[in-house]
Order: structure tokens, then sequence, then C-alpha cells
């Protein structure tokens, strides 16, 4: 067979598999992509419960499609842009075989109301649990097996991904009859009228204008690393005396290859000094309990041709894998700390 | 070497759906019905079965409970084989603080969540070749994650 026919054979068993992938099932497509944070039943996690009955009707299929495809930018849910139209419409299925009936339909029609008179309400009414600018509500979902106050955190009315993607007769809908199994309750039942709730969806829809969350990020390395003018022992000593200097305890010390090679035959110019702060620790797990990926605190000390060096990962470079605008606040803290300690252990 | 036009065209789609398909996302994340004690274990062996070792698994718990937390089950599994971390470590030094690569796995409820970092994130055009290992531990990841997903 020739190069070409090859070449050709190759193409098309590719286009082949590639097609067959697009055919997989919502279920699957539902397992491998959504399950993790929203469980695999639709009862929340990290993610929202999808399955409650309340939100199943008062969402759109649009709305859950344009919130898989643009995510909420700083909130965790993050964009699938990768998956295809008709992978996001199968999973959209899927999650609707929890719906027990039909959900609600809304025409695309703008509300016009008063935002001065929304924002006086707003500020009343909805500040306590979305926030005083729609910020929403801190931490991450339902569970992480810890008791949490509210069984959903407030939604962020301010992010772009929800501003996109739900009409205001659905925000509309929602602040007249509540949300069963939430804490939002049915607000025409709390006293307000019919003009009163268009007055807030107009002051909500306002923050279209206001949306920070466009923000550029910066770039970052995937690491930091220092070269130290000392000699490899000095230099780890000094890298535990900046780790407790900054209230870390130190845990443990281990050679890079230990555990992976036979006892005595580690490289002993390559060394790891892990250490933990327990309040630093629970400040980020109740961010995102996913942040073990983080931990624990590490910094490697390695001489390479007498060279020593001492390098961490960058924690600003790590946190934008978790689109928690939170988590990234935390993760500044982190490399001050990680900075701070590299530049006074290779002074 | 002449190609046609159609030869050609199916060349850059391929490449292009290989390329769009290899890109994914940051975290790579699975849940599984197994509680915490059957998925790590399932996890360690898996891993076992991928021809890597687990050179150590750290608690994050500790203190968990007392702060509040309804979970005493929080592991990070550190792994990789003894070839690929020397090899690693001395041609591409800049890989050090994410090796040995690492796995989170944590109780939620009756189910168990595990996630690792996409390697790929840490592909650099300066150093195309440690793309060859990132790709590799990346499908392994996924392929692992897999059949955790699928274990009961």
């Amino acid at each position: 067979m020739s190069l070409k026919s090859h070449i050709l054979l190759s193409a098309v068993f590719l286009l082949a598999s590639t097609s067959l992938q697009a055919k997989l099932n919502g279920e699957q497509l539902y397992s491998n992509h959504c399950s993790a944070c929203h469980g695999a039943n639709g009862d929340g996690g990290v993610g929202v419960p999808l399955a409650l009955p309340d939100f199943q009707y008062g969402v759109t299929n649009d709305y859950l499609t344009k919130t898989i495809r643009l995510g909420r930018p700083g909130r965790i849910m993050p964009a699938f842009t990768k998956l295809s139209n008709k992978e996001i419409k199968a999973i959209v299925k899927h999650i609707r075989t929890w719906a027990p009936g039909k959900p609600f339909k809304y025409s695309n029609k703008k509300i016009n109301g008063n935002i001065k008179h929304g924002k006086e309400i707003y500020a009343k009414s909805c500040a306590a649990c979305h926030g005083a600018t729609g910020q929403g509500g801190k931490g991450t979902g339902v569970t992480f097996s810890r008791p949490r106050d509210l069984p959903v955190i407030a939604p962020a009315l301010n992010n772009p991904g929800f501003l996109a993607s739900a009409p205001d007769l659905m925000i509309k809908t929602v602040l007249m009859n509540g949300r069963e199994g939430t804490p939002m309750l049915s607000f025409l039942k709390q006293g307000l009228s019919e003009k009163d709730i268009d007055d807030v969806v107009s002051y909500v829809r306002s923050f279209e204008k206001n949306s920070a969350v466009k923000k550029i990020k910066e770039k970052h390395l995937p690491y930091l690393s220092y070269e130290s003018p000392n000699s490899m022992e000095e230099t780890i000593a000094n890298v535990k005396k900046a780790a407790i200097g900054k209230n870390f305890r130190i845990i443990r010390e281990q050679y890079l290859n230990e555990g992976l090679v036979k006892e005595g035959k580690e490289n002993k110019k390559q060394m790891m000094v892990y250490f933990c702060n327990f309040d630093f620790l629970n400040r980020a797990l109740a961010l995102d309990p996913r942040v073990g990926l983080f931990l624990p605190c590490r910094l490697t000390i390695t001489e390479e041709n007498g060279k020593v060096t001492v390098s961490s990962i960058n924690p600003l470079y790590m946190s934008s894998f978790f689109n928690n605008e939170e988590l990234d606040k935390l993760c500044q803290e982190m490399h001050d700390v990680y900075t701070d300690m590299i530049e006074e252990s290779t002074f | 070497m002449k190609y046609n036009n159609l030869t050609k065209v199916l060349i850059s789609l391929t490449l292009f759906l290989f390329i769009s398909t290899s890109q994914a996302e940051q975290l790579l994340m699975a849940r599984t019905n197994q509680g915490f004690p059957e998925a790590m274990l399932k996890l360690q062996e898996t891993l076992s079965e991928f021809k890597y070792s687990v050179s150590r698994v750290q608690r994050i718990d500790i203190g968990l409970t007392a702060s509040g937390y309804q979970t005493d089950k929080y592991r990070i599994v550190f792994f990789g084989t003894e070839k690929e971390i020397a090899y690693l470590s001395k041609k591409y030094p800049h890989l050090l603080p994410y090796i040995p690569w690492k796995i989170a796995i944590f109780a939620e409820q009756q189910d168990t969540l595990l996630v690792s970092a996409n390697p790929m994130q840490l592909s650099d055009k300066k150093f195309p070749g440690a793309d060859r290992y990132l790709m590799k531990w990346k499908k392994d990841i996924e392929k692992i994650f897999q059949i955790l997903r699928e274990s009961e």
C-alpha cells in the first residue's frame, strides 16, 4: 500500500472515530463532564443541584445550553467551549430526564421597569443573599460533606454568563414564585407587587453595563524559581526557617524520587520540603474542595552542576484552572508567601 | 512527493480534528459511586495497572472534622515512574515543582470525587519534548478516571 493510501485510510479512520465520539449519548457526556460537580443524578455537590424540580421547571433548554457554553466566569462553572452543539444538546436532553414535566417557556421580551426603584428593593430584599452588587454568595455548592447554612449558594446575578443565559421573564418568574428547595422565596408572597418585581428585574439587567468580570487576566508562568548562592544544605535550612517564619509547620522532607526507587537509591540532590498552615488550608477548602491539588505547600530544592535552585508551583497559574475569583484572591496571597519564602531562603 | 487536493484537505481536516480534540479541560475530574475506601483502593490498583508507582499518600483531613467539615476522608496520591521522573527532572527542571504528579481524592457523601490538573496545562512551546510525557499522563489519567467512574 502506498504512503498516500495510508494517509487517506488514517484520515478516514480518525474522522470516523471523531464522529463516533460525537455520537456519545447524553448520559455518558454528562458523566464525563458534569457529574463530578453536579452529582451523578443531578443532586448537586460543588455545582448546583440540577435535578431540583423547581429548577427544572423554571429554566429553559436555551438557558441550560448557554450556561454550558458560556459558564459563569469567575464562579467555578467553566465554559465548555470544546463541546459541540450536538453534545451540549445531548447533555441538556439527559438533564431533562430528571424533570417530571415540561419546563416553562419564556419569550425574550424586555422588561422596562424603574431601575432606581428596583435598586432600593434589591438592597432591602436581595442583597443579603446575592450580594450588594449582585456578586453572589461565597464558596461553592451544596456539600463537600460539610454542613452549610444554605442548600445552594446564592447565584451571582451580575455574572455575564448568567445575564446572557437568563431572559428577563425567567428572572421575573423566579422572583414571583421563588424556588422551592432553596432559600429563594416568592416575593409576591413577601408583599412585593408585580410592578416592584419588574423594577428589580430591570435593576438586575442593568448589571450588564457594569459587569466587571471581563478583566484581562495576566499571564503567569507555571512556576516560581530562584537560584540560591548557598549550598544545598544551607538552602534547605533557610527554606525551613522561612516557612516557620511565615507561620507554617514543616510536615515532611523527602527526596523527589523517594517511594519510586529502592530505599537508599534516592537522588539526594532533589529535595522537597512540605509545610502547612491549617488556618490557610481551611480557608482554601471552604472556597473550593478541589484545592487539594495545591497541597501540601511545598518548595523544591535541587542541585545541578553545583547550581542550587529553589522552586515552587505558581499558585496564580494554577488558580486559573478553577475559574473561582475567591480562590484567585487566596492564591495571590499564597503566591506572595511563596515568593517571600523563596527570596528569603536564597538571599 | 505530490498530493492531490483531496489528500491535502483530508490531512488538514485530520490535523484540525486531532488538535481540537486534544485541547481539553484544565482540571480532570471524575465521580465514582464507590465509597472512599473502595475508591482509594481501586485508584491505587489502577495506577499500578498503568505501570505507575504510588510514591506517597498524603492525608489532608487531619483537623478537618474539628473545623466543621463532615469528612475525614481526603487524600493526595502522588504517583509516577522512576524513569520518567528521572528523565523529566533532569531534562525539564521547570516541571520539578509539579512532579511526582498528583490526584486529589475525597469523599462527598456516599460518593468519591477525584481531581487532577490536566498535565497538558504545563505544555510549553519552548520545551516541546516534554509534551510526549504530559500527553501520556493526561491520557492515562483520563483512562484511570473512566475506570473509576465505571467501578461499582
